[in-house]
């Protein structure tokens, strides 16, 4: 039985978009440190149930890393201290017996609060209407390697395409800008055959769309990269800016 | 489709803008230190003021005018470029900040360099306006060389740096320099996509090495004329 350890939070809460929000504190016991950061929360939320208050809202879905829903900003790092892990992976043992931890919603204007710590990203399923997809009919699956394409080419596509869409790369960049999402959808699908009928127009569209939506500009600090769950790197940045000038000289 | 100016005042415009006319600035900012290296031949300022007149005679005095106009709107596109992302886009994309913030360190290249490019920036800026009025419209003594007579810039500049005032602020603002280099550098193939994983930590160890390099050429020129060069004559020739 591993020992048990007490746990001050400080958690932004805030009832709805429209009103106001504020730190309150809270003290959660017999937290155990193999429980993963919201289970921890689930717990104090169990506690505050008890004493009929509200819960303290937070998103979730899979739990262990691969959909991208949870997101919070532990101690002013997105996701929390650790790097390539997202905030349902860490784990109460990275923080010591009374320690007190300060919990934020992902913040940037295109992001608005619903309420505590649940942020609305849909502005990201705006952009990939704009061009994260491709409009040929591929039919059924064909044999392996009927498509030839460069190992290299595959891996870096894939690489791309790790990207879970959980907005920590804004929720982390000094700018709030949303470059390292964008870059690696553009990017994933310029290495690729079926990608390129729509390349041309792709990051054209794909950034006009990330400015209407008010995502801050890049100023290559490289925060994004640091606190990916999914370590993107910012070579897909580089790559987007390539496309763009093509697209934008091109036809 | 978007028309081709609301593309270059795009978020990714803007970075391109901001690297390319950057490219440009380093440029200058290379030939002008190469030139005053003049600066250091013991010849009593002979080589520097027969460079300054070169310059200004070029081309019947063309090629500085043209120069001059393409600096200044190099300058603009890069300052206006850089504020919009550096300081009014950033505001409105998060009006509310965070309570706390760290950075993440790892890969990220987030440091002193990258969050001061602001006041490095607006800092330089000020700096170009002063250090144009200071030596290129200020009253030259005149000097003789084989029968040529030429502004004897030489004399203005040393006056300036046995101050020991202005040899201060010229070390601190040439300092700052090299921090904008540290960042500015490696941004700029950054920003216009030349970069990937594979020049990463090429580009990181050449940034370092640009920013010292033209640091330490202009921190050495004022210090140099502060501590050896012979006081001016008064009056001149
Ligand atoms: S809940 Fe799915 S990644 Fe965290």
């Amino acid at each position: 039985m591993s020992q048990s350890m007490t746990i001050n939070l400080k958690i932004w809460r805030q009832a709805s978009g429209a009103a106001d929000g504020g730190f309150v504190a809270y003290t959660v016991e017999n937290v155990l440190p193999e429980m993963s950061f919201l289970e921890m929360l689930d717990l104090l939320n169990e506690q505050l149930a008890l004493k009929g208050e509200a819960a303290v809202e937070f998103d979730s879905d899979c739990r262990e890393g691969i959909c991208g829903t949870c997101g919070l900003v532990i101690k002013g790092t997105a996701h929390g201290p650790h790097a390539a892990t997202t905030t349902c992976e860490v784990r109460m043992r990275h923080f010591h017996d009374g320690e007190t931890i300060t919990v934020e919603p992902f913040r940037a204007k295109p992001f608005p609060i619903l309420k505590d710590l649940v942020v609305d990203r849909t502005a990201f399923d705006r952009i990939q209407q704009k061009g994260g997809f491709i409009t040929a009919n591929v039919g059924s699956a064909p044999d392996g390697n009927a498509v030839p394409i460069p190992k290299t080419d595959a891996d870096k596509a894939m690489d791309a395409a790790s990207c879970i869409g959980c907005g920590a790369c804004v929720a982390a960049c000094p700018n709030a800008s949303a470059s390292l999402f964008v870059s690696a959808k553009i990017s994933q699908l310029s290495y690729l055959p079926q990608g390129q009928v729509e390349r041309g127009r792709r990051a054209l569209a794909m950034v006009t769309q990330m400015d209407a939506e008010e995502f801050g500009d890049c100023s290559n600090h490289g925060e994004c990269e640091a606190v990916c769950p999914k370590e993107v790197s910012i070579e897909n940045i580089a790559r987007m800016r390539r496309e763009f000038i093509k697209g934008a000289f091109g036809k | 489709m978007s028309s081709f100016r609301s593309l270059a005042w795009s978020s990714v415009g803007k970075k391109v803008i901001t690297g390319l006319t950057g490219f440009m600035l380093i440029g200058f900012v290379m030939v002008h230190l190469l030139g005053n290296l003049t600066l250091f031949i013991p010849d009593g300022g002979h080589g520097f003021n027969e460079y300054g007149h070169f310059l200004e005679h070029a081309i019947h005095g063309w090629l500085i005018y043209a120069f001059e106009v393409g600096l200044i709107t190099i300058f603009i596109f890069h300052i206006l470029a850089a504020v919009t992302v550096a300081w009014t886009d950033k505001r409105k994309a998060r009006p509310k900040g965070y309570a706390m913030v760290r950075n993440a360190g790892g890969k990220s290249r987030k440091g002193l360099p990258s969050t001061s490019m602001i006041v490095t920036g607006i800092t330089l800026f000020v700096f170009v306006v002063l250090h144009v009025k200071m030596f290129k419209f200020a009253d030259h003594p005149a000097v003789t060389y084989d029968g040529t007579t030429m502004k004897n810039l030489y004399a203005v500049v040393v006056e300036a740096f046995k101050q020991p005032l202005i040899t201060g602020l010229y070390v601190t603002v040439m300092v700052m320099l090299g921090f904008h280099l540290r960042h500015g550098f490696w941004s700029a193939f950054q920003s216009l996509g030349l970069n990937s994983d594979r020049y990463m930590s090429t580009l990181q160890v050449l940034a370092r090495v640009f920013a010292v390099l033209f640091a330490a050429g202009f921190v050495a020129l004022p210090l140099f004329l502060y501590f050896f060069a012979d006081a001016p004559v008064p009056g001149g020739h």
